[in-house]
């Protein structure tokens, strides 16, 4: 062994140069995020929570084409249909097993009318089974919810379509 | 002193002093409990800034109740004892190590003349207790039943009797220069200048990079190697029994910053004379902080060593180094006749 490399296993120049490395970056920013207090930005096309929407009257846009129950690989979406007494075609069951879905997103790209959508949140972590398995009341109230916000995404992204 | 008379008054001649000196351990006990528990803290907070995150900030302002959530969710937890195990040593374990980390700082002086036990052995005590605490590892590790908290057992067992022995003779070193066992008196001889600034620097560093042996602290924490031996010695523990080993290991690190503050970086003496108006055990207390820093650091900084690497630094360079340096500093003191002589 050299006198040199011997020196530097004696002196361990390394190790401190290591050492300095960590107490510098100690005063440098933290890179991560407060998280329940800040959140980190999301694309517009982010596939959280699903979602059903009305038209600004009211109306839903489901027709009961049941698009978005064939293509769905999951098989996580259950539908039943059958007309309305104004004679127009809606559907009486609408639920989603969250539990199965892999948010693929492809419910809301087979969709025709973009009545259903995968909005932005992401928090809806619940403590039983039972609670992950979204009816149509649920999924209609996340469309109230957060039309603002799924309106704007659609926006934002629909010039890439 | 008021106290202890008036207690006497009170109690009688036996209860009294007793009374006085259950005071006196709970004055120190409570507060290393208090520092114990925020070092916990502060290494979360040193590690996170040191890995550019931002460590327990939800519990209390700063997260600085954190340390006292951790405690009551592991008071909550079952204590849970595996069949196999062996019922007895399995709680003993724990209660020894914890026990042994706490007892060794009777002979700590934290000021001139504020010790519970100025005992002439001081140094030779420190280091038996801090040898006895192995028993508690190795127990806990035969005691679970378990392979992985036999092998961690073993592996705790080997690493610390290794360190332990150029520990023994880096104290030697120092006790060449300062003429006494007697920690007050080890203080007293650094007047002049610390030692760890000197003939001594070298020892220094051995001592500080034994001690992290010596507390199973990073980079050499074999004996719980989580990514090979689950959690080590403490594999099987849960609950209070492994709070008191968490406990312990943070008292024993700040027992070795505290061996390292009396013995090299002196006690309870201020670095420049003229400084001498902050009191002393203010800076025995910020010499003790800046060694557990460097704990936390080199824990943020340092990946594990390998076993037999860590046996060949033990064996191979420490040992060898440090009974250089106990022949070289012998020769210096006699040759250059500063060798201290004692009273006694």
């Amino acid at each position: 062994m050299s006198a040199f490399a011997a020196a530097k296993r004696l002196f361990l120049p390394e190790i401190l140069r290591g050492l300095a490395l960590t107490f510098f970056t100690m005063f440098k920013r933290k890179v991560t995020i407060n998280y329940p207090y800040e959140k980190g930005p999301l694309s517009p096309r982010f596939r959280g929570e699903h979602a059903l929407r009305r038209y600004p009257n009211g109306e839903e846009r489901c027709i009961a084409c049941k698009l978005c129950e064939a293509i769905c690989p999951a098989q996580a979406i259950t539908i039943e249909a059958e007309p309305r007494a104004d004679g127009s075609r809606r559907t009486t069951l609408y639920d989603i097993d969250m539990t199965k879905c892999i948010y693929c997103g492809l419910c809301q790209e087979a969709c025709p009318v973009d009545a259903i959508v995968e909005g932005p949140n992401f928090e809806f972590a619940t403590e039983t089974h039972r609670e992950l398995l979204f009816t149509k009341e649920r999924l209609l109230a996340n469309g109230d919810r957060w039309e603002a916000e799924i309106a704007a995404n659609l926006a934002a992204d629909a010039r890439y379509k | 002193m008021i106290i202890p008379t008036f207690l006497t008054s009170l109690l009688g001649p036996f209860l009294g002093p007793l009374a006085w000196m259950v005071l006196k351990i709970i004055a120190i006990i409570l507060p290393l409990l208090g520092a114990i528990a925020y070092l916990t803290y502060a290494e979360r907070k040193v590690m996170a800034a040191m890995q550019r995150r931002r460590g327990p900030n939800a519990i209390g302002p700063f997260g600085l109740l954190q340390p006292i959530a951790d405690g009551l969710k592991l008071l909550g937890k079952e204590t849970i004892i595996p069949t196999g195990a062996n019922k007895l040593l399995f709680i003993f374990a724990p209660l020894l190590t914890f026990t042994l980390a706490l007892a060794a700082w009777a002979v700590v002086p934290f000021e001139q003349g504020v010790v519970l036990a100025d005992i002439n052995v001081g140094v030779l005590y420190l280091f038996a207790i801090s040898s006895l605490s192995v028993y508690g590892i190795i127990l806990a590790g035969w005691a679970s039943n378990s392979k992985y908290a036999f092998l961690g057992g073993m592996r705790a067992a080997a690493q610390m009797i290794s360190y332990e022995v150029s520990i023994g003779l880096i104290i030697v070193t120092v006790l060449l220069k300062a003429g006494s066992l007697n920690l007050s008196h080890i203080v007293e001889a650094q007047r002049q200048g610390w030692f760890a600034f000197g003939l001594l620097f070298p020892m220094f560093i051995l001592f500080f990079i034994s001690g992290l042996a010596e507390t199973n602290r990073n980079p050499f924490d074999l004996p719980e190697g989580e990514s090979e031996l689950v959690g080590g010695f403490n594999t099987e523990y849960s609950s209070m029994t492994f709070a008191l080993f968490f406990l312990g290991e943070y008292a024993n690190m700040i027992l070795i910053s505290a061996m390292t503050s009396i013995l090299f970086l002196g006690g309870w003496l201020p670095p420049v004379a003229w400084l001498s108006f902050i009191p002393g055990f203010i800076w025995f207390f910020a010499k003790i902080a800046l060694c557990l820093f460097v704990f936390l650091w080199v824990r943020a900084t340092l990946p594990r060593y390998r076993y037999d690497q860590l046996m060949r630094i033990g064996w191979k360079v420490f040992l060898p180094l440090s009974l250089l340096w106990v022949v070289v500093t012998a020769g210096y003191l006699v040759a250059s006749g500063t060798l201290p002589h004692t009273g006694g």
